[in-house]
């Protein structure tokens, strides 16, 4: 039995969010456009998973943290992501409210925006306008877009001019301090012709008791040329039911790369879509996710190609225990017209319990004679031999097991480009499997 | 130093129900070098995995002893930290985890805790002996044997064993696969380990290897048995003659076991 849980939010809630914020007209005409719809419109459908009866709706919307004078007092659980010189370029965000920003000054002067969101309305509501919710994710897709669209109440504005590289990562940490609180994050990044730039975000809460909902949209546009590297850590705790759509756009020669570990506790629907617009523009978009206790998960990965000789590689790896489950669907879709494009993916899931259950599907759809395309799937216990090997050098079973499972999941935290992130990471998978 | 003693008593073994070793007797000591010989499909590389504890094999009778303990009571872990090492015909590919990672686990799996390898001394000792083998630096960080070729996984499986130092070590088909230089190169790092203490079993069907490495002893085995034994003069003659001869003087018709009519 589902019961459809009306949303607490109404016109007048929203209409005075947004004016507290002082977002420009257009902002607040689509939150009131999106909350009209969100009544309307369904659940996504995530394929083999019934996402009806999940939390999205109870939480608290707005929630203010304390700034951060200095990062020396923030909690060590927040400390660990930074590395230990100083970081120039971070955006702190506590609950609902930008509690730390930097950025190299440099940068500033070349005309690089990297800040949270409501500043960027304010400041730069035209070139926000633009590209928000417009060429990736659109506010009418399903009930959690329109949802999300209407009560977004964080995130991060990043825009790249036109031939500036970035050689330092850009990292923000969004900290869901309040166990209740909702991070309704919309992160935008925009690479103009010709720039590159690397950006990593955390996600962390505590909430291991209490409910809330964690609704994310990410949306990147890589123009003609243009490079962006995007990496992700979440770690929602298992009160948080968490909606995560991260999209790309690539254009002309463009690439967009993805190292996602997804390590929330909690029920999780995460979707990664890549369009591949321009001729010989390339993605390659990889996930690590560990699923345990009762946990249910459901992650897609999707490329789709529309330019010609465009080239995507999907790699999905799960670990799954206890009796948590999580489907894994691969989607390498080729349109007509995409000669020359190739489409390669790798899903794989290792089961560590046998009340787990893992699927592992790729989907290949081709419609274009000329190109090439490939997938591998499997769905597995540790390999016997491979363990063999490594204790026939006098290593024991647990630290074979360990080793081959930090292994398993080695292809994003290596690509991840803090190294406080990606030790990091190793600590939460070390915590998670053992 | 004596070096440890490998004792093989009557070892039977069996692979999915089907019997491959039928009685094998063997002693290795500390300080010796013998070379178990015979053509495809006898049993040579059946030995080897029983020994170490491969979990396909299943020893149905017989005893295996490394220094009088019963080897076949021991984990595979515990069977390389009392001494035993195999170089794998087949090794693994373990992607994500580095060559240098694994090695240092590898020795330190062999040391007591708290008494860890320190990090300098493990990347000088690693890189000597890269350079006895020849093998490019890269290799330390490198995913462990993936998308290595056949003779650089040979290489690695020496470096292990040079790394490792155990007290008894059995090489299975070490040299299959491995040009002339190559096989020279590995075959320096074998008689590096060398000494009055170290023990060694050299699986092989080709005696060229032995040109390189002189054994003091050596076996042919022939249907899963040891049929004949004798010293280095006895892998000069099967390198000369073939093993024709030990089938006709023994009354042997099918040499190999277990292959399927």
């Amino acid at each position: 039995m589902t019961v459809e849980v009306s949303l607490p939010y109404d016109k007048e809630y929203v209409t005075q969010f947004s004016n507290g914020l002082n977002e420009p007209d257009w902002m607040q005409s689509l939150r009131l456009k999106a909350l009209e719809k969100s009544e309307s419109l369904s659940l996504p459908k995530p394929d083999k998973t019934n996402i009806q009866g999940w939390n999205f709706t109870e939480f608290k919307h707005y929630v203010e943290g304390e700034t951060i004078d200095s990062l020396d007092r923030l909690p060590e659980e927040i400390q660990d992501f930074l590395d230990q010189e100083e970081n120039k370029n971070l955006v702190i965000q506590r609950n609902h409210t930008p509690a730390f920003g930097a950025l190299n000054e440099q940068l500033k002067e070349q005309g690089v925006v990297f800040t949270d969101i409501h500043t960027a309305l304010r400041e730069h509501g035209e070139l926000v306008e633009k590209y928000y919710m417009n060429d990736a994710v659109h506010m009418d897709e399903h009930r959690l877009t329109a949802l999300h669209a209407a009560l977004m109440n964080g995130g991060i504005f990043l825009y790249v001019p036109k031939n500036v590289q970035i050689e330092e990562p850009l990292q923000a940490i969004f900290w869901q301090e309040d166990p209740e609180a909702s991070l309704i994050n919309h992160i935008l990044v925009v690479a103009e012709e010709n720039s590159s730039v690397t950006y990593v975000e955390n996600y962390v809460s505590n909430n291991k008791e209490e409910k809330t909902s964690a609704n994310i949209v990410a949306e990147v546009i890589a123009k003609d040329g243009a490079k962006v590297s995007f990496g992700a850590v979440d770690n929602f705790e298992v009160g948080t039911t968490v909606y995560a759509n991260r999209r790309g756009v690539a254009y002309r020669d463009a690439v967009i790369e993805w190292a996602l570990g997804q390590m929330n506790e909690g029920n999780t629907v995460s979707e990664n879509i890549t369009h591949l617009i321009g001729d010989n523009s390339h993605s390659n978009a990889k996930t690590v996710a560990i699923g345990r206790g009762q946990q249910k998960q459901n992650f897609t990965a999707n490329i789709t190609h529309f330019g010609k000789g465009s080239d995507g590689y999907i790699l999905q790896h799960g670990v799954m225990k206890d009796k948590a489950s999580a489907i894994f669907n691969g989607i390498g879709k080729i349109e007509h017209g995409a000669s020359k494009s190739n489409a390669e993916q790798e899903s794989r899931v290792l089961m560590l319990s046998k009340d787990a259950r893992g699927d592992a599907n790729p989907i290949l759809l081709i419609d274009e004679d000329d190109v090439t395309a490939g997938h591998a799937a499997s769905v597995g216990r540790v390999d016997p031999i491979q363990l063999y090997y490594l204790m026939s050098r006098g290593i024991s079973r647990f630290e074979a097991e360990r080793l081959i499972i930090h292994g398993f999941l080695a292809p994003v935290v290596n690509q991840l480009p803090v190294e406080a992130v990606k030790r990091q990471l190793t600590q939460v998978i070390e915590r998670k499997v053992y | 130093m004596a070096g440890s003693t490998l004792e093989i008593k009557d070892l039977h073994v069996e692979i999915e129900g089907q019997e491959i070793l039928k009685g094998v007797n063997l002693t290795i000591n500390g300080g010796e070098f013998h070379a178990v010989m015979g053509p495809n499909g006898t049993g040579k590389s059946t030995l080897a995995s029983a020994v170490m504890g491969h979990p396909k094999y299943e020893v149905t009778k017989g005893e295996i002893l490394l220094d009088g303990e019963n080897v076949l009571e021991m984990e595979v872990d515990e069977r390389a930290q009392a001494g035993l090492f195999l170089a794998m015909q087949y090794p693994s590919e373990i992607s994500g985890v580095t060559n240098s990672d694994f090695l240092r686990s590898a020795i330190n799996a062999h040391r007591e805790e708290g008494d860890e390898i320190s990090l300098m001394k493990f990347i000088k000792e690693m890189d000597s002996k890269m350079d006895t083998l020849e093998m490019d630096k890269n290799m330390a960080q490198r995913y462990l044997n993936e998308g290595f070729s056949g003779g650089e996984k040979k290489r690695n499986e020496i470096l292990q064993l040079m790394m490792v130092q155990p007290a008894i070590a059995i090489l299975d088909e070490i040299d299959s696969g491995l040009d002339i230089d190559a096989l020279k190169v590995v075959s320096k790092g074998i008689n590096e380990m060398r000494n009055d203490a170290f023990g060694c079993l050299i699986i092989t069907h080709y005696q060229r290897l032995l040109n390189y490495i002189t054994p003091d002893k050596v076996h042919v085995m022939m249907q899963g048995r040891v049929v004949k034994s004798g010293g280095p003069e006895l892998a000069q003659r099967l390198e000369e003659e073939g093993y024709e001869w030990i089938k006709e003087e023994l009354g042997i018709e099918d040499e190999t076991v277990g292959q399927k009519a």
